[in-house]
């Protein structure tokens, strides 16, 4: 739980400014709530008890309980601006973004321009390295947030906003959506996997490879069906003639772990129930039940496991 | 009857419902009582589809992945829940017992402007129903209650639900501003002879200045729900980044109004504060003037801090840090509210009323929510946990825990001046009990919640998250108690109604001028007004035997006579504004009643309604 486990040195230094405050808070409301109750049990009427004395104000203490606060004020004001730069350091928006974060209804896509590798809803990055984002929409306003990483970051069409992103550690970090956008913002999650440099390294060699198309048995069916179905509309699988970026880009389809912004885990079965309807699964979302056969869907698995 | 012979029999000057004529009665007064009690009444009905709607909400998240309710379903009841606890329970609660009490609390008569005051009534109730009536068209409105475009603009949302949704506020918003110009033309002008601006109560002061906010916030949110309007049906493009526009103005508009809108719902819960805890501590409150001035500083800062609530929207760091160090100094005047109520508490003789137990309990939960509050101040602080439930707490501390607490409190301290008859407080102390026990075990939570992940406005979380399914399931079982808390404090409301205790002119034994009067007060509320020399006039009354030598002064409102006009004309308007979403004949229709509104405005009146003896007042000469 923040702010106990930051996970990235932006992280860190929003977690210390939280505690700090905490901690100030925690004893104004003791002093506040200990007063209170304190005067609840001293001052609570005794039976034929006369009127108190009738004191109306005293502007030493009127002083005391407005300087005082505008002090401790004044420290939170100056942690909160020397803060800043180290929760969301500075950057230079010319400079190149290696990773493009683009937030649709309601999944991530993911670029990395440089490497020409595009997934969606799983972002991996080496860890220790401190990486430039570019953050978009394609429709409504989302927030693109990783809660132990990073601040949130609200991506509005027509914009491009920027963010450092750098983990210490390899592992897995669970993210989402953070500003309503609709039906499923619920299931507009994201994860990031931070690998060591070499596993990252390869991880973008293998997600740059473009994957053979399968022309034999279920699989061999399946991608021909992709292709005469309606998928290639709205999907992209480099090496064919898919080139639709409507909906997340399926190339390397079988590498990820989650179906449909983390509603699914991505296996053959739920890929299967996916595929027969996609509204059972994520009610609202925007893919269309394609009315598939038995035997298509079968085939369509095939075909989408083998794109590791 | 042993209270007969303490206290005079009760009188009922407000006309039944059920007598002859009685419903057109209340339909079209002028009363500011009458008006101040359908206030209160609608809110309550508004209370119960609220609490219901949140109910279902805190049921769907019970558990992880549940499916009780739809994500559609679940989208269009946080959007109500928002909407109608903020348009149509706290503000219009809080506008309903100054209509009541500010007239009564600086000796006048009535309003200043009692047919405004009836169409600002109607305005809200019409507002309100066009709301819900979009439930009849297939869809509530379901972008929440901020409704941020692109998302609550046609391209992605094409259910009339949004249009109803500006429309329903756009006609309430018009009621808000005409009370607020209510609240300071009363004021300013109808004070007891004596009663300078630095005597007023101190709920007077808050609902005044709240006026001020009322029509500075209102006139801005009524605009931007124009050009939301227009941007749906005429595709106007104010919003639209590819006609040139930007979503950002929505937000910047929709904060410009959306912070002084906390503050409209917090003020007077602060002056309903300052008039309880003096009265239950039996000392006067404690440093007056810094809590007025201070009221005017948050008056004054709330227009300039709308911007922490799009810290994450990416604004540039000069102005990020501006509205932060704004954002910040609203601590100060809040706090300085906060020690000098519980210095009034110091060396008082303190009576623990259940009125009284929601007061002091408001010190300790609206201290938590100002606390959360300076911690979103903190920019980066703001980064982490905006939009999560961390908002959810700190935001219900602050309108539950804060502002329905003291509206709380405040039921119980004058519902005998409104009745003549006293909540029962054996009912009062278990509806407390169970409301503070409820609240804390509903939104404590909520905190931890948010600090571990959790955004807001999530129809389902995923199972797999470690603590959210146990926290959320605390929180639905708080929801619960507090639904108990509130049948409870329903019960005592009904059965007190009839057989509460006879209350008399003054059970507290305060020192505004309301507790003068009988109770219920007459029509006409008081023969005459005492001179005033302190912010306490029954207490100079009591204790200052030269004041009783000077003669005591006449009102010199006149009693307004009831008319159709306000009401009539609020139909209107709400006809040519449906109209807008529905079809053309309404508008035209809502044209011609408009127009019979304004011939009975300035021609007719509905004087055989009031033709009671209160009605017939004979001003002495």
């Amino acid at each position: 739980m923040f702010p106990f486990n930051p996970a990235s040195p932006q992280s860190a230094a929003i977690a210390n400014l939280f505690t700090t405050i905490a901690v100030v808070a925690a004893l104004i409301f003791l002093i506040v709530s200990g007063s209170v109750l304190w005067a609840a049990v001293r001052f609570r009427r005794r039976p034929g008890a006369a009127e108190p004395p009738q004191s109306a104000g005293n502007l030493k203490l009127e002083l005391t309980w407005t300087i005082i606060p505008i002090l401790l004020l004044a420290v939170v004001a100056l942690l909160t601006v020397r803060t800043m730069s180290a929760a969301d350091p500075p950057h230079d928006n010319a400079g190149a973004a290696a990773v493009i974060v683009t937030g649709h209804q309601w999944w991530w896509a993911v670029d990395y321009p440089q490497a020409n590798v595009h997934t969606a809803n799983e972002i991996h990055l080496p860890a220790g390295e401190r990486v430039l984002f570019a953050l978009r929409s394609a429709d409504v306003i989302h927030s693109f947030w990783l809660p132990t990483v990073a601040r949130k970051m609200d991506m509005i069409p027509g914009t491009d906003h920027y963010l450092w992103i750098e983990v210490d550690e390899p592992g897995v970090y669970e993210g989402a959506c953070a500003e309503f956008c609709g039906a499923q913002h619920a299931w507009m999650r994201l994860r990031l996997v931070v690998q060591s440099r070499p596993a990252y390294d390869q991880w973008l060699k293998d997600q740059a490879q473009i994957p053979a198309v399968p022309t034999t048995g279920d699989s061999g069916g399946g991608a021909q069906l992709f292709q005469t179905r309606t998928c290639v509309n709205c999907h992209a699988i480099a090496g064919t003639t898919a080139d639709a970026h409507v909906g997340p880009d399926l190339t390397h389809f079988a590498s990820r772990t989650t179906l449909a912004g983390g509603v699914l885990t991505n296996t053959p079965e739920h890929v299967a129930r996916w595929l027969a309807d996609p509204a059972a699964v994520k009610p609202g979302n925007h893919m269309p039940n394609l009315q598939l056969q038995q035997d298509e869907i079968r085939q369509l698995v095939a075909y989408l496991e083998t794109l590791q | 009857m042993t209270e007969s012979s303490l206290v005079p029999e009760l009188t009922t000057p407000l006309p039944s419902i059920w007598s002859t004529n009685g419903l057109l009665t209340w339909i079209a007064s002028v009363d500011h009582k009458q008006i101040g009690i359908m206030y209160l009444l609608a809110t309550l009905i508004f209370f119960g589809l609220g609490g219901v709607e949140a109910l279902l909400l805190r049921t769907q998240l019970a558990r992880p992945e549940n499916a009780l309710l739809s994500p559609e379903e679940y989208n269009q009841l946080f959007t109500l829940h928002g909407t109608t606890m903020i348009f149509f329970v706290v503000m219009p609660m809080l506008i309903g017992f100054a209509t009541y009490f500010i007239p009564l609390m600086i000796g006048a008569r009535d309003m200043l402007f009692p047919r405004l005051n009836a169409l600002s009534l109607w305005l809200f109730i019409c507002g309100g129903l066009l709301l819900y009536f979009s439930l009849l068209t297939g869809s509530a409105p379901n972008s929440g209650w901020f409704s941020y475009v692109p998302l609550s603009g046609k391209a992605y949302n094409t259910s009339q639900g949004i249009d109803y949704w500006i429309l329903g506020l756009f006609t309430s918003g018009i009621g808000t501003i005409l009370s607020g110009v209510n609240f300071i033309g009363t004021t300013l002008s109808l004070r007891a002879p004596g009663m300078t601006l630095r005597r007023l109560p101190l709920f007077v002061v808050m609902s005044t200045l709240n006026g001020i906010l009322m029509i500075g916030a209102l006139a801005i949110f009524n605009s931007a729900l124009i050009m939301l309007f227009l941007e749906r049906t005429l595709h106007m493009g104010f919003f639209n980044p590819d006609k040139g526009g930007d979503p950002l103005l929505w937000q910047h508009l929709f904060w410009a109004f959306g912070h002084p809108e906390v503050y409209i719902m917090v003020l007077p819960a602060f002056g309903m504060i300052s008039e309880v805890i003096p009265v239950f501590a039996r000392k006067p409150i404690f440093g007056y003037a810094f809590v007025a001035a201070s009221s005017v500083a948050i008056v004054l800062l709330s227009f300039l801090v709308w911007g922490h609530h799009m810290f994450a929207v990416g604004l540039p760091d000069t102005l990020n840090i501006f509205f932060a160090l704004a954002s910040m100094m609203i601590a100060v005047p809040t706090g300085i509210k906060i020690f000098n109520w519980v210095a009034t508490l110091w060396g008082g003789s303190i009576h623990f009323s259940t009125s009284m137990l929601f007061a002091t309990a408001f010190l300790i939960l609206f201290t938590i929510g100002g606390l959360s509050g300076v911690s979103f101040a903190a920019l980066p602080v703001d980064w982490q946990t905006t939009d999560t439930y961390y908002v959810v707490a700190h935001m219900h501390y602050v309108l539950f825990g804060g502002t329905l607490f003291a509206i709380f409190g405040a039921t119980y301290y004058w519902f005998p001046k409104m009745t003549g008859r006293l909540l029962s407080e054996r009912l009062g102390q278990w509806h407390f009990w169970l409301t503070f026990v409820g609240f804390n075990t509903t939104f404590m939570v909520q905190h931890f919640l948010g600090l571990m992940g959790m955004p807001r406005r999530v129809y389902t979380y995923p199972a797999d998250m470690p603590g959210w399914g146990l926290l959320n399931l605390v929180s639905t079982a708080g929801a619960y108690l507090l639904a108990v808390s509130v049948l409870v404090f329903l019960w005592n409301l009904l059965t007190s109604l009839r057989h509460g205790v006879l209350a008399g002119d003054n059970p507290w034994h305060g020192w505004t001028l309301e507790w003068l009067t009988t109770s219920p007060p007459p029509v006409h509320n008081f023969e005459r007004v005492p001179p005033i020399h302190s912010t306490r006039p029954l207490w100079d009354l009591e204790h200052d035997r030269a004041l009783t030598q000077i003669p005591w002064t006449q009102p010199q409102q006149a009693v307004t006579q009831p008319n159709y006009a306000p009401v009539v004309l609020a139909v209107g308007i709400t006809f040519v504004l449906w109209g807008l979403a529905a079809t053309w004949l309404l508008s035209l229709t809502g044209g011609a009643i408009i127009a019979g509104a304004l011939y009975l405005w300035f021609m007719g009146d509905a004087s055989h309604l009031g033709d009671t003896e209160e009605d017939q007042i004979k001003l002495p000469v």
